[in-house]
């Protein structure tokens, strides 16, 4: 191999230093200085690969064959270290360099309550357990580089203890001759000490070199549990930082897929028919909307985002829109001056005419169901999730579901399943066997609904999102949905925080 | 002495608990044992006591703040009950005026408890709240079993068993290292400790992996040094149709009907005890073996750090048994019947201080009355369980003391 010049440069470079392996403990927060574009775009990139570690370690069994390969494919995509090369270039070091920063950005974000917290360890976990088994003979190199030196036993003893090592881990007698053998406190290896895997004697496990992995995985959590619940006291100092607040609460509350932003079917809907796809396709949520404001001619601020969103996602011009809330809100006795003075800013800037000119996204099932919970005379909200059960049932009822519909829906909102159950009433309306799809926005349930009963010749969906078929009836996520699909032209825009929200994966936390 | 001469009635205890509570309950030892030495500040403050009262009222939170209080309180207060819970942030009894959330459990000992009906699938002589000699022999296999694991598995030194009152027994891991185990840590003990695994509905609850571990392997050598005797003479596991079905129902399906065949032609329990080792493979008959008497522990009762468990010492209202501690040492001696009770305990004081008072001159009434106090509980049979509790106590202080001087070794404090 010939070392070029510019490579040596590389080798004595301050990256190649400070990150001499591709995996790391995240003991040192990095010190330089980043745009606020790096800021987000790192943070934004390790979400997505968390997401995918999650979904991955949902779909394969971890570390076997598929998943390895799996992961690594994803590593490699998004542009994240997990091997040591030969040859490090610049790029290895770059990558390290972006791996460090992304971790203590999401720390940030992840850090505040106890489920973000669970969330957050495991996929970091799932990703240094693969990195740290990718280092192979180089473990012993990054363990001591890590001051993580385990006490080892000497020959007299190993000879001693040959059957009981045997006999414990099921290990042949040559392999044992052959390995180190470490010992270590029962309560830094629990997990083997619970599933009685090995050898214990005063207090103290015996774990062959092989094995070590799991002691080193062991510290990882305990090290990176640690840090997370000083990081959270340490928060409000960040959060007063107002570049950062929004990016950080919105990292941890994030949607995947689709966002109905880019609407394809602009201007195919007048308003004469609001009322018939209210009836037929609009999900309960909107449903309750619509009618609280033809009833009431009126909606408060929170069901006027939630509506008007999602009008504007099914397809409403700004000037429709206008004219719908304005013909509405005059029969409520709103002066149509007033109504131009109060109301039609607010929708304008909704449709990005105004102020920051954000062109805003329609709410997805996750940030209805987990954020601005209704109030007294609220109508928004997801009713699986706001309303009482008796309420709800009523409602089902005056939707014409019948009993045993109505249980199983029931049944699921008790499981907290809410999204779930509006999949249930998708079915249920639509007299359809299985949807075909995981919802997960309301504007998905008006394009899917209105495919079903028109044929896919009306709405032009861009990629039928998501495409894996998961329907973890048991679980209480909507996990299953696929690697989210960015939006490019969005993504030029993301300049302001409020973009962020197009680019980011789904977290569904209880 | 047999509990016949001295017969409870569980009547008696509101008369009797007084009594107890001021002549013989071993204030002076439990504190010594709950104080650990001062060490951490507030041990003793901090920790939770539960008592029920009469009329199965129930507090909890209690704490005290010294020996004294904590006797004042009980012979104040006669508790039928008296439990031990965890030592917490704060004095539990002032919980409510801590900051919601901050008032948590910190530190207790490792406990196990094994109780006699988690084996009735497996005794023929009793069920349920009933033991007799027979079954007991279940109990001394547990404590070896699970007190050489706590000691020579985990290093655990500082091991208090002591008897429930009714059926079963508890175990105190007292070391400081098992005190400040997590739940996690406690749970995952109890796990390596478990064999003995399902509930009502799982027929075979055994089931070995190949080869052994040597932590089972030793239980093994426990069960077999008493199996034959307990299972197939004293239990007699094969002495009928009925029994040895369930026999035949742990071992692998190729097996069975052969030996049901053997079973029947055979004239007694021992020949078929001969079968069935010679038929079975090794793994299986030593599945069979610690279905039958492997310890059975209740996980749960282990993993909660705030757990409350019956105090040593306690009287159990049913029985009247004192909790007292066991010598391991001697466990073939332990006789659960010879336990005393309260109410035989009070009658031995009554004989005693009537001897005294017609040997002796009443010189200086209250330096006497002191003096008997403080003697009182060794004029009883509570003399032997207390020398026990003494000897463990003494055995925790001077490891105590040694580890202190080797922290100011190293501090080179003096």
């Amino acid at each position: 191999m010939q070392f070029t010049r510019s490579t040596r440069r590389l080798r004595a470079s301050p990256l190649a230093e400070t990150y001499p392996f591709p995996v790391q403990f995240y003991e040192h927060p990095p010190t330089d200085n980043i745009s606020l574009q790096d800021f987000e775009n790192f943070a934004v990139e390790r979400l997505k690969l968390l997401k995918s570690v999650e979904t991955i370690g949902v779909s394969y069994i971890k570390a076997s064959e598929s998943y390895n390969k799996k992961l690594e494919s994803e590593l490699r995509k998004l542009k994240f270290p997990y091997r040591v090369s030969s040859g490090e270039k610049l790029d290895d070091y770059e990558m390290r360099r972006k791996d460090h920063i992304s971790h203590f950005i999401l720390r940030l974000a992840y850090c505040q309550s106890e489920e973000l917290r669970r969330w957050f360890i495991q996929q970091e976990l799932d990703v240094f357990r693969f990195r740290f088994n990718e280092l192979q003979d180089k473990q012993q190199e990054f363990l001591q580089h890590n001051k993580l030196e385990y006490q080892t036993i000497g020959e007299e003893e190993k000879e001693l203890q040959k059957k009981n090592l045997a006999d414990s881990g099921g290990y042949g007698s040559i392999k044992i001759s052959e390995w180190l053998f470490y010992k270590v406190y029962f309560t830094d290896v629990l997990e083997l000490v619970r599933a009685r895997k090995v050898f214990l004697k005063d207090g103290f496990v015996y774990i062959p070199h092989p094995e070590i992995a799991v002691i080193v995985l062991n510290e990882f959590r305990q090290r990176l549990s640690k840090s997370l619940a000083l990081a959270s006291r340490a928060l409000p100092v960040v959060q007063s930082d107002e570049r950062l607040q929004p990016l950080l609460n919105n990292l941890s509350h994030a949607y995947v897929g689709q966002d109905y932003s880019i609407q394809k079917n602009v201007g195919k809907i007048s308003l004469e028919q609001i009322d018939g796809l209210a009836a037929k396709s609009y999900a309960p949520c909107m449903r309750q909307l619509h009618k609280a404001l033809r009833d009431n001619h009126h909606l408060r601020h929170g069901g006027r985002m939630q509506y008007g969103l999602f009008l504007k996602g099914i397809g409403l011009t700004l000037d429709q829109a206008l004219q719908f809330w304005k013909s509405e809100f005059i029969r409520g006795k709103v002066d149509p001056d007033k109504f131009d003075k109060l109301y039609s800013y607010n929708i304008r800037h909704s449709f990005g005419k105004e102020g920051k000119r954000v062109d805003y996204t329609p709410f997805s099932c996750m940030k209805i169901i987990m954020s601005n919970a209704p109030g007294q005379g609220d109508y928004h909200g997801c009713p699986f999730r706001h309303s009482d059960l008796e309420l709800l049932k009523q409602k089902l009822q005056s939707y014409k579901i019948p009993p045993a519909g109505i249980s199983q829906i029931l049944d699921l909102v008790k499981g907290m399943h809410y999204q779930l159950a509006c999949q249930k009433y998708f079915e249920l309306s639509h007299n359809a066997e299985e949807v075909g799809f995981s919802l997960n926005h309301p504007n998905q349930y008006f394009i899917e609904s209105q495919k079903l009963l028109n044929g896919s010749r009306d709405i032009k969906k861009e990629s039928s999102q998501p495409e894996n078929q998961q329907r973890n009836q048991g679980s209480q996520s909507t996990r299953g949905t696929s690697a989210c699909v960015s939006k490019p032209t969005s993504q030029a825009e993301s300049a302001d925080m409020e973009g962020l929200e197009e680019l980011l994966s789904d977290v569904y936390t209880e | 002495m047999a509990s016949s001469d001295n017969p409870y009635d569980a009547a008696e205890l509101p008369d009797l608990l007084p009594i107890y509570y001021r002549r013989l309950f071993p204030y002076s030892q439990y504190y010594r044992w709950l104080n650990y030495g001062g060490v951490p500040e507030k041990y003793f403050q901090n920790r939770e006591f539960s008592f029920t009262l009469k009329d199965d009222i129930y507090v909890r939170y209690l704490s005290f703040n010294n020996q004294n209080e904590l006797e004042k309180e009980m012979q104040k207060v006669v508790p039928y009950k008296i439990d031990i819970g965890a030592v917490y942030s704060n004095k539990p009894s002032q919980h409510n005026s801590v900051k919601s959330g901050s008032f948590h459990a910190e530190s207790k000992e490792l406990v196990f408890d094994i109780d006699m009906t988690d084996y009735d699938d497996v005794r023929t002589c009793c069920s349920s709240a009933d033991i007799c000699c027979k079954c007991w022999t279940l109990m001394t296999i547990a404590i070896k079993i699970l007190d050489r694991a706590l000691g020579e598995d985990f290093g655990f030194r500082h091991r208090l068993w002591v008897y429930s009152g009714r059926r079963g027994v508890h175990c105190w891991v007292c070391d400081k290292n098992a005190r400040n185990l997590s739940q996690a840590a406690r749970s995952a003990v109890a796990e390596y400790l478990s064999v003995v695994k399902g509930g009502t509905d799982a027929i075979k609850k055994v089931h070995l992996t190949n080869p052994i571990h040597p932590s089972i392997r030793q239980a093994i050598t426990v069960i077999d040094s008493y199996f034959e005797d307990y299972a197939v003479n004293e239990q007699d596991i094969f002495e009928s149709k009925e029994t040895w079905q369930k026999v035949l129902a742990l071992v692998p399906d190729e097996f069975r009907e052969g030996l049901q065949t053997d079973f029947v032609k055979v004239r007694n329990s021992a020949e078929r005890w001969k079968s069935l080792q010679c038929t079975l493979n090794t793994i299986h008959l030593e599945e069979i073996k610690l279905q039958y008497c492997y310890p059975r522990l209740d996980v749960n009762v282990s993993k909660g750090i705030n757990h409350l468990l019956k105090s040593p010492f306690s009287v159990h209202p049913k029985t009247g048994r004192i909790s007292v501690p066991i010598d391991v040492k001697n466990l073939e001696t332990f006789d659960p019947f010879s336990v005393p009770t309260i109410s035989s305990l009070c009658r031995e004081l009554d004989r005693k201080t009537k001897e005294e008072q017609e040997n002796t001159h009443t010189e200086n009434g209250e330096g006497l009355e002191v003096k008997r106090r403080i003697r009182d509980y060794k004029k009883t049979s509570l003399l032997g369980p207390v020398k026990i509790f003494e000897q463990f106590i003494e055995k925790m202080e001077q490891s105590q003391k040694g580890q202190l001087l080797e922290q100011s070794d190293r501090g080179g404090d003096f």
